[in-house]
Protein backbone atom coordinates (compact mmCIF):
# COMPACT_ATOMS: atom_id res chain seq x y z
CA UNK A 1 0.00 0.00 0.00
CA UNK A 2 1.44 3.35 -0.92
CA UNK A 3 2.23 5.74 1.86
CA UNK A 4 -0.91 7.32 3.09
CA UNK A 5 -0.51 11.05 3.12
CA UNK A 6 -1.37 12.41 6.52
CA UNK A 7 -4.91 13.55 6.03
CA UNK A 8 -5.05 17.12 7.19
CA UNK A 9 -8.41 17.64 8.80
CA UNK A 10 -10.59 19.97 6.82
CA UNK A 11 -11.29 21.96 9.91
CA UNK A 12 -9.15 22.34 12.99
CA UNK A 13 -12.14 21.23 15.00
CA UNK A 14 -10.79 17.74 14.43
CA UNK A 15 -7.65 18.45 16.45
CA UNK A 16 -7.82 17.25 20.00
CA UNK A 17 -7.92 19.81 22.67
CA UNK A 18 -8.42 18.98 26.31
CA UNK A 19 -12.11 19.13 25.80
CA UNK A 20 -14.02 22.15 26.73
CA UNK A 21 -16.77 21.40 24.28
CA UNK A 22 -19.57 23.82 24.94
CA UNK A 23 -21.91 22.25 27.45
CA UNK A 24 -24.84 23.72 25.57
CA UNK A 25 -24.04 21.70 22.49
CA UNK A 26 -23.45 18.59 24.60
CA UNK A 27 -26.84 19.00 26.22
CA UNK A 28 -28.51 19.50 22.87
CA UNK A 29 -26.75 16.40 21.66
CA UNK A 30 -28.00 14.39 24.63
CA UNK A 31 -31.60 15.04 23.63
CA UNK A 32 -31.12 13.32 20.32
CA UNK A 33 -32.03 9.68 20.29
CA UNK A 34 -28.91 8.56 18.54
CA UNK A 35 -26.24 10.26 20.60
CA UNK A 36 -25.58 7.21 22.75
CA UNK A 37 -24.55 3.65 22.03
CA UNK A 38 -26.83 0.98 23.44
CA UNK A 39 -24.39 -1.45 25.01
CA UNK A 40 -24.74 -5.14 24.24
CA UNK A 41 -26.05 -7.10 27.23
CA UNK A 42 -26.50 -10.62 28.48
CA UNK A 43 -29.31 -11.09 30.99
CA UNK A 44 -29.64 -14.28 33.00
CA UNK A 45 -32.28 -15.13 35.55
CA UNK A 46 -31.84 -17.83 38.14
CA UNK A 47 -33.89 -18.86 41.15
CA UNK A 48 -32.24 -16.27 43.41
CA UNK A 49 -32.19 -13.24 41.15
CA UNK A 50 -31.07 -11.57 37.95
CA UNK A 51 -27.56 -11.07 36.58
CA UNK A 52 -26.88 -8.58 33.82
CA UNK A 53 -23.61 -8.14 31.91
CA UNK A 54 -23.09 -5.04 29.76
CA UNK A 55 -20.18 -4.26 27.43
CA UNK A 56 -18.92 -0.76 28.18
CA UNK A 57 -15.43 -0.58 26.68
CA UNK A 58 -13.60 2.66 27.35
CA UNK A 59 -15.55 3.51 30.49
CA UNK A 60 -13.61 4.00 33.72
CA UNK A 61 -15.29 3.56 37.10
CA UNK A 62 -15.89 7.30 37.61
CA UNK A 63 -17.74 7.75 34.31
CA UNK A 64 -20.32 5.08 35.02
CA UNK A 65 -23.74 5.99 36.37
CA UNK A 66 -26.11 3.30 37.45
CA UNK A 67 -29.45 4.20 38.90
CA UNK A 68 -32.77 2.65 39.72
CA UNK A 69 -35.76 4.81 39.00
CA UNK A 70 -38.88 3.12 40.39
CA UNK A 71 -38.92 -0.05 38.36
CA UNK A 72 -36.34 0.98 35.78
CA UNK A 73 -32.65 0.31 35.81
CA UNK A 74 -30.73 2.93 33.85
CA UNK A 75 -27.12 2.55 32.75
CA UNK A 76 -25.38 5.70 31.57
CA UNK A 77 -21.69 6.02 30.89
CA UNK A 78 -19.14 8.06 29.03
CA UNK A 79 -15.97 6.84 27.37
CA UNK A 80 -12.68 8.30 28.38
CA UNK A 81 -9.97 7.49 25.91
CA UNK A 82 -7.15 10.04 26.42
CA UNK A 83 -6.46 10.56 22.76
CA UNK A 84 -3.19 12.22 21.80
CA UNK A 85 -3.19 15.65 20.23
CA UNK A 86 -3.36 16.07 16.48
CA UNK A 87 -5.02 12.75 15.75
CA UNK A 88 -6.71 12.48 12.36
CA UNK A 89 -9.35 9.87 11.59
CA UNK A 90 -8.31 6.82 9.62
CA UNK A 91 -10.92 4.13 10.02
CA UNK A 92 -13.83 4.64 12.38
CA UNK A 93 -16.31 2.07 13.64
CA UNK A 94 -17.12 3.69 16.98
CA UNK A 95 -17.99 7.35 16.60
CA UNK A 96 -20.11 8.02 19.66
CA UNK A 97 -18.75 8.50 23.15
CA UNK A 98 -21.79 7.85 25.35
CA UNK A 99 -23.53 4.67 26.38
CA UNK A 100 -27.13 4.52 27.54
CA UNK A 101 -29.61 1.75 28.07
CA UNK A 102 -32.61 1.26 30.35
CA UNK A 103 -34.32 -1.90 31.58
CA UNK A 104 -37.64 -2.51 33.26
CA UNK A 105 -37.28 -4.60 36.38
CA UNK A 106 -39.93 -7.08 37.33
CA UNK A 107 -41.67 -6.68 40.67
CA UNK A 108 -40.01 -9.86 41.89
CA UNK A 109 -36.66 -8.14 42.08
CA UNK A 110 -35.44 -6.34 45.16
CA UNK A 111 -33.76 -3.28 43.67
CA UNK A 112 -32.47 -2.12 47.07
CA UNK A 113 -30.14 -5.09 47.12
CA UNK A 114 -28.55 -4.29 43.79
CA UNK A 115 -24.80 -4.73 43.47
CA UNK A 116 -22.49 -3.98 40.58
CA UNK A 117 -18.89 -4.25 39.51
CA UNK A 118 -16.94 -2.97 36.53
CA UNK A 119 -13.96 -4.91 35.24
CA UNK A 120 -12.08 -4.41 31.98
CA UNK A 121 -15.06 -2.58 30.53
CA UNK A 122 -17.64 -5.20 31.50
CA UNK A 123 -20.36 -4.16 33.94
CA UNK A 124 -21.87 -6.95 36.00
CA UNK A 125 -25.07 -6.12 37.87
CA UNK A 126 -26.69 -8.52 40.31
CA UNK A 127 -30.22 -8.01 41.61
CA UNK A 128 -31.61 -10.60 43.97
CA UNK A 129 -35.26 -11.52 44.00
CA UNK A 130 -37.32 -10.32 46.92
CA UNK A 131 -37.20 -12.78 49.80
CA UNK A 132 -40.90 -13.62 49.68
CA UNK A 133 -40.58 -14.68 46.07
CA UNK A 134 -37.71 -17.12 46.52
CA UNK A 135 -38.60 -20.78 46.52
CA UNK A 136 -39.03 -21.99 50.06
CA UNK A 137 -39.69 -25.35 51.38
CA UNK A 138 -42.75 -25.35 53.61
CA UNK A 139 -42.99 -27.95 56.29
CA UNK A 140 -46.32 -29.60 56.57
CA UNK A 141 -47.15 -30.72 60.02
CA UNK A 142 -49.38 -33.68 60.47
CA UNK A 143 -51.99 -33.14 63.05
CA UNK B 1 -15.62 16.20 20.98
CA UNK B 2 -15.04 12.57 20.29
CA UNK B 3 -17.43 12.86 17.38
CA UNK B 4 -15.26 15.60 15.92
CA UNK B 5 -12.04 13.71 16.47
CA UNK B 6 -13.10 10.58 14.77
CA UNK B 7 -15.43 12.11 12.23
CA UNK B 8 -16.00 9.82 9.33
CA UNK B 9 -14.00 10.71 6.27
CA UNK B 10 -15.52 8.50 3.70
CA UNK B 11 -12.89 8.10 1.07
CA UNK B 12 -9.74 8.11 3.13
CA UNK B 13 -7.27 5.55 1.75
CA UNK B 14 -6.71 3.86 5.06
CA UNK B 15 -10.43 3.51 5.66
CA UNK B 16 -11.13 2.03 2.24
CA UNK B 17 -8.29 -0.43 2.59
CA UNK B 18 -9.52 -1.43 6.05
CA UNK B 19 -12.99 -2.14 4.70
CA UNK B 20 -11.51 -4.39 2.03
CA UNK B 21 -9.43 -6.19 4.63
CA UNK B 22 -12.49 -6.61 6.85
CA UNK B 23 -14.45 -8.28 4.11
CA UNK B 24 -11.62 -10.72 3.50
CA UNK B 25 -11.60 -11.75 7.14
CA UNK B 26 -15.33 -11.64 7.78
CA UNK B 27 -15.59 -15.41 7.88
CA UNK B 28 -13.23 -15.72 10.85
CA UNK B 29 -14.67 -12.86 12.83
CA UNK B 30 -17.79 -14.66 13.93
CA UNK B 31 -21.15 -13.14 14.63
CA UNK B 32 -20.76 -9.64 15.90
CA UNK B 33 -22.52 -6.34 16.22
CA UNK B 34 -20.08 -3.94 14.59
CA UNK B 35 -19.10 -4.20 10.96
CA UNK B 36 -16.26 -6.67 10.81
CA UNK B 37 -17.43 -8.18 14.09
CA UNK B 38 -15.98 -8.03 17.56
CA UNK B 39 -14.04 -6.05 18.49
CA UNK B 40 -14.93 -2.74 16.85
CA UNK B 41 -11.88 -0.82 15.64
CA UNK B 42 -10.91 2.81 15.37
CA UNK B 43 -7.68 3.80 13.67
CA UNK B 44 -6.23 7.29 13.92
CA UNK B 45 -3.15 8.89 12.46
CA UNK B 46 -0.93 11.60 13.87
CA UNK B 47 2.37 12.75 12.39
CA UNK B 48 4.26 10.68 14.99
CA UNK B 49 2.24 7.49 15.21
CA UNK B 50 -0.67 5.30 14.21
CA UNK B 51 -3.17 4.68 17.01
CA UNK B 52 -5.39 1.61 16.89
CA UNK B 53 -8.20 1.20 19.41
CA UNK B 54 -9.99 -2.14 19.67
CA UNK B 55 -13.15 -2.04 21.78
CA UNK B 56 -12.76 -5.45 23.39
CA UNK B 57 -14.14 -5.61 26.92
CA UNK B 58 -13.98 -8.66 29.13
CA UNK B 59 -10.66 -10.12 27.99
CA UNK B 60 -7.93 -11.64 30.09
CA UNK B 61 -4.97 -9.40 29.13
CA UNK B 62 -2.59 -12.36 29.16
CA UNK B 63 -4.50 -13.98 26.30
CA UNK B 64 -4.54 -11.03 23.90
CA UNK B 65 -2.34 -11.45 20.83
CA UNK B 66 -0.82 -8.40 19.12
CA UNK B 67 1.32 -9.29 16.11
CA UNK B 68 2.98 -7.15 13.50
CA UNK B 69 4.12 -8.79 10.29
CA UNK B 70 5.23 -6.86 7.22
CA UNK B 71 3.10 -3.86 8.02
CA UNK B 72 -0.01 -5.80 8.95
CA UNK B 73 -1.12 -5.52 12.58
CA UNK B 74 -3.10 -8.48 13.84
CA UNK B 75 -5.19 -8.40 17.04
CA UNK B 76 -6.45 -11.73 18.30
CA UNK B 77 -7.81 -13.43 21.38
CA UNK B 78 -10.78 -15.14 22.85
CA UNK B 79 -13.68 -13.78 24.84
CA UNK B 80 -15.11 -16.31 27.23
CA UNK B 81 -18.77 -15.89 28.02
CA UNK B 82 -20.04 -16.34 31.55
CA UNK B 83 -22.91 -18.15 29.89
CA UNK B 84 -20.69 -20.92 28.59
CA UNK B 85 -23.02 -23.86 28.50
CA UNK B 86 -22.05 -27.35 29.43
CA UNK B 87 -24.35 -30.30 29.08
CA UNK B 88 -25.95 -30.92 32.44
CA UNK B 89 -29.17 -32.42 33.66
CA UNK B 90 -31.22 -29.35 34.26
CA UNK B 91 -34.93 -29.26 33.74
CA UNK B 92 -36.83 -26.20 32.74
CA UNK B 93 -37.16 -24.06 29.69
CA UNK B 94 -33.88 -22.23 29.78
CA UNK B 95 -30.24 -22.73 28.94
CA UNK B 96 -28.03 -24.19 31.61
CA UNK B 97 -25.13 -22.13 32.88
CA UNK B 98 -23.37 -25.00 34.54
CA UNK B 99 -19.80 -23.77 34.95
CA UNK B 100 -19.16 -23.47 38.65
CA UNK B 101 -16.46 -20.92 37.96
CA UNK B 102 -18.87 -18.69 36.10
CA UNK B 103 -20.10 -15.67 37.95
CA UNK B 104 -23.70 -16.76 37.66
CA UNK B 105 -25.49 -18.65 40.41
CA UNK B 106 -26.10 -22.00 38.91
CA UNK B 107 -28.20 -23.69 41.55
CA UNK B 108 -31.33 -24.89 39.86
CA UNK B 109 -32.52 -23.75 36.50
CA UNK B 110 -31.55 -20.55 34.76
CA UNK B 111 -33.26 -18.61 32.01
CA UNK B 112 -31.30 -16.57 29.51
CA UNK B 113 -33.42 -13.53 28.67
CA UNK B 114 -30.94 -11.82 26.43
CA UNK B 115 -27.70 -12.83 24.84
CA UNK B 116 -26.19 -10.08 22.71
CA UNK B 117 -22.53 -10.03 23.69
CA UNK B 118 -19.99 -11.67 21.49
CA UNK B 119 -18.24 -14.79 22.79
CA UNK B 120 -15.53 -16.82 21.16
CA UNK B 121 -12.30 -16.34 19.26
CA UNK B 122 -11.64 -13.26 17.21
CA UNK B 123 -9.04 -11.75 14.91
CA UNK B 124 -8.97 -8.28 13.36
CA UNK B 125 -6.27 -6.95 11.11
CA UNK B 126 -5.13 -3.47 10.23
CA UNK B 127 -2.84 -2.61 7.37
CA UNK B 128 -0.45 0.10 8.51
CA UNK B 129 1.17 2.82 6.40
CA UNK B 130 4.64 2.16 4.96
CA UNK B 131 6.44 4.62 7.22
CA UNK B 132 5.83 2.83 10.54
CA UNK B 133 8.70 1.63 12.68
CA UNK B 134 8.03 -2.01 13.62
CA UNK B 135 10.37 -1.78 16.60
CA UNK B 136 8.28 0.94 18.20
CA UNK B 137 4.99 -0.70 19.09
CA UNK B 138 3.31 -0.16 22.45
CA UNK B 139 0.16 -2.03 23.40
CA UNK B 140 -1.96 -1.52 26.50
CA UNK B 141 -5.33 -2.72 27.71
CA UNK B 142 -7.40 -0.36 29.82
CA UNK B 143 -11.12 -0.35 30.64
CA UNK B 144 -11.69 -2.96 27.96
CA UNK B 145 -10.01 -1.01 25.16
CA UNK B 146 -6.89 -2.44 23.57
CA UNK B 147 -4.72 0.46 22.43
CA UNK B 148 -1.87 -0.17 20.07
CA UNK B 149 0.40 2.71 19.23
CA UNK B 150 2.88 2.30 16.40
CA UNK B 151 5.43 5.07 15.88
CA UNK B 152 6.11 6.37 12.43
CA UNK B 153 9.60 7.02 11.13
CA UNK B 154 10.23 10.72 10.76
CA UNK B 155 10.23 11.85 7.15
CA UNK B 156 13.79 12.31 5.90
CA UNK B 157 14.73 15.95 5.86
CA UNK B 158 15.59 17.37 2.45
CA UNK B 159 19.33 17.96 2.16
CA UNK B 160 21.12 20.37 0.00
CA UNK B 161 24.14 18.89 -1.71
CA UNK B 162 27.14 21.14 -2.28
CA UNK B 163 28.80 21.18 -5.64
CA UNK B 164 32.55 21.48 -5.62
Amino acid sequence: MSTTAVHTPATDAATVSASTSATASTQAARRRDDYAIQPAVDVIEDAQGLTLFADLPGVPREQLQLRVDQDRLVIEAEMQLDLPAGLAAGHVEVSRQFYRRAFTLSKELDADQISAELNHGVLRVRIPKAAHVQPRKIDVKLS
Amino acid sequence: MYRQLFARELFNDLDRFQREMSSLFEATAGRGVARGGYPALNVGLSPEAVEVHAFAPGLDPATIGVDLDRGVLSLSGERVSPLAAKPSATEGDGEAAAQPAASVASAGKTIVHQRERFAGKFRRVVSLPDDIDPEQVIASYKDGVLRVRVKRRPAPQPRRIDIH
